[in-house]
């Protein structure tokens, strides 16, 4: 068989009937990388011995009869998760030479559920940025077009699920990291709730609004890995002990008489026709299968990327000011445009007499946002929108305009502001590209978006489209 | 809004060079210019929103456990002396 159509269900009962290996899917991966990723650029560091080497002890186990949720899965990680013994970079050239002291809490529950780490993806240096361009290590380029971004800022991490280099891949969502560059690549991808997934060893961009998510080819894996993953953390005081329900208990409920919010906001005319059709598309297909289609508004929406181009920047330059160069890592003029510029931004709204007319009023504007989905789920379960306004854009076309990158996250800063939960599908292809969309839902409510998007993949299938490398 | 690039770059511990303060008075102002659009939405008596979890004092038991090891930490230092880091003086003699 094709090991290219496996999805990480699939692959796990080969492995369990042992008619393949953990060894022989990790190679299989890691040749791929070798011979695609050159063009691609997703990976900056490939652990093929370490790879090789959990591997074995994956296939050792699977032959004592243990089992493990992602036993000899091979996945890739944003090169902004710690991971201890590997180079650890978030993208800037400030870690280049930096090696991981300790495995972020992701890194050990992965690696505890038996997963395989194959690499350290290419990522925007610090997760800033919309379209991977931000790499101080080159731009991952979409698989589907190589001309086009792949979405960032977990860029390398969308392309190694996309091109086939991994079943799975760790990424962030500060603010669309994930579900961007999910919709541009035609996978699946989870932004959690808040607090739903441990920050612990991952590193830190605007400490209010991060979120530990990742990408799959399809909704079922994705409830997999996120169960491995989700849960209170000793180390992290934003994760409460709320318990973790079972994904995969509800995923094949269907949608029969659940009630989906279309926000008329994001309808409006900041949103490119090759995106909507397919997306109306997707929501009557959703009529079809039970669901009801009800409007809903959420009004303060239109000033949520000014709110979030403060609050985000002032964490940034917050965070970033421990890169000093003493105790690791290079001095600060080594910083890249993109991160000095938020430095400076963060650094300005947060500064003496400017505090109330930005930071503050921007923490109004948070309490206006939650009120507005909280306003929504009175009237509804979930809510569907669009991911990004447009297409993928060509490599290059937004790099000397920050304000124009910026405001290609008007769609997905919300969800951060609020701390809800955000889940990207593939709804099909419009001019030969990827669609998403992002189903949105109340606090610890992946369960329910799970749920409903597995409905709608079930019925389309559009994981099954592969890009020609 | 105009910023002072220079003296936010200070304040930043950020050392700019010149063409990057010209590039980044251009852009930073064009951004501010965006965000100011909040000043239009009225916000008397709305309370601020710091974080989204409702969770406060968040403690643990206070128990020692094991830390990294120091040489360890300091492993990846350019400068250090004596098992600790080695940083610029901030205080003249």
């Amino acid at each position: 068989m094709d090991y290219l159509d496996l999805t990480i269900i699939k692959a796990k009962e080969l492995l369990s009937q042992k008619k393949i290996s953990s060894v022989e899917l990790t190679k299989y991966y890691l040749e791929r990388i070798e011979k695609y990723d050159k063009n691609l650029n997703a990976y900056i560091t490939v652990c093929t011995e370490k790879a090789l080497n959990a591997a074995k002890t994956a296939d050792e186990k699977i032959a004592n009869g243990e089992s493990g949720a992602l036993l000899g899965i091979p996945v890739g990680l944003k090169d902004i998760y710690m991971t201890k013994g590997i180079r650890t970079t978030a993208g800037s050239k400030v870690l280049e030479n930096y090696t991981a002291h300790y495995d972020a809490t992701a890194v050990s529950k992965l690696k505890n559920a038996g997963a395989v780490i194959i690499g350290k993806a290419n990522c925007d240096a610090w997760a800033h940025g919309s379209s991977g361009e931000n790499s101080d290590y080159g731009p991952s380029k979409n698989p589907w077009d190589t001309t086009l971004v792949p979405g960032g800022s977990s860029s390398g991490s969308a392309v190694s699920v996309s091109a086939g280099f991994s079943l799975a891949a760790g990424g962030t969502d500060t603010g669309g990291s994930v579900r961007l560059p999910a919709s541009f690549c035609n996978i699946v991808g989870l932004k959690p709730t808040y607090g739903r997934v441990s920050r612990y060893g991952i590193i830190a961009m605007a400490s209010s609004l991060d979120t530990i998510g990742h990408f799959t080819k399809t909704v079922e894996d994705n409830a997999l890995y996120l169960s491995v993953t989700a849960g209170k953390d000793e180390k992290d005081g934003t994760t409460p002990n709320i318990k973790v329900p079972d994904y995969m208990a509800n995923l094949k409920k269907g949608v029969k008489g659940i009630k989906i919010g279309i926000p008329k906001e994001y309808f409006s005319k900041g949103l490119s026709a090759d995106i909507e059709i397919p997306i109306r598309k997707a929501l009557k297909k959703y009529e079809e299968l039970g669901a009801e289609i009800i409007e809903v508004s959420l009004p303060y929406t239109s000033h949520a990327i000014a709110c979030y181009y403060i609050i985000q920047p002032a964490e940034v330059s917050s965070n970033l000011a421990r890169f000093d160069g003493i105790r690791f890592g290079n001095t600060r003029e080594t910083f890249g445009p993109e991160a000095k510029r938020r430095i400076m931004l963060g650094t300005f709204t947060l500064s003496a007499g400017y505090y109330d007319a930005y930071y503050k009023k921007a923490m109004q504007v948070r309490t206006k946002v939650i009120e507005d989905y909280n306003n929504a789920w009175k009237k509804v379960d979930v809510i569907v929108a669009p991911v990004s306004p447009t297409l993928p854009w060509k490599l290059g076309e937004k790099a000397d305009d920050p304000l124009a990158m910026y405001l290609s996250d008007v769609f997905t800063v919300t969800a951060n502001i609020a701390g809800i939960p955000g889940l990207t599908v593939p709804v099909g292809f419009n001019k030969g590209l990827p669609v998403g969309i992002q189903i949105l839902g109340p606090h610890f409510s992946e369960d329910k978006l799970y749920q409903v998007g597995y409905a709608y993949e079930k019925e389309t299938e559009f994981w099954k489209e592969k890009p020609n490398l | 809004m105009k910023i002072d690039v220079k003296h936010t770059a200070k304040l930043a511990n950020l050392p700019l060079k010149e063409e990057e303060v010209k590039k980044f008075e251009k852009q930073l102002s064009e951004i501010l210019g965006y965000i100011e659009e909040l000043n239009k939405v009225k916000l008397e008596n709305v309370q601020a929103t710091s974080q989204v979890t409702g969770l406060e004092d968040v403690t643990r038991e206070d128990t020692a456990s094991p830390s990294l090891p120091a040489d360890e930490v300091v492993s990846q230092a350019k400068k250090k002396h004596n098992g600790f880091f080695e940083v610029p003086a901030i205080l003249d003699e």
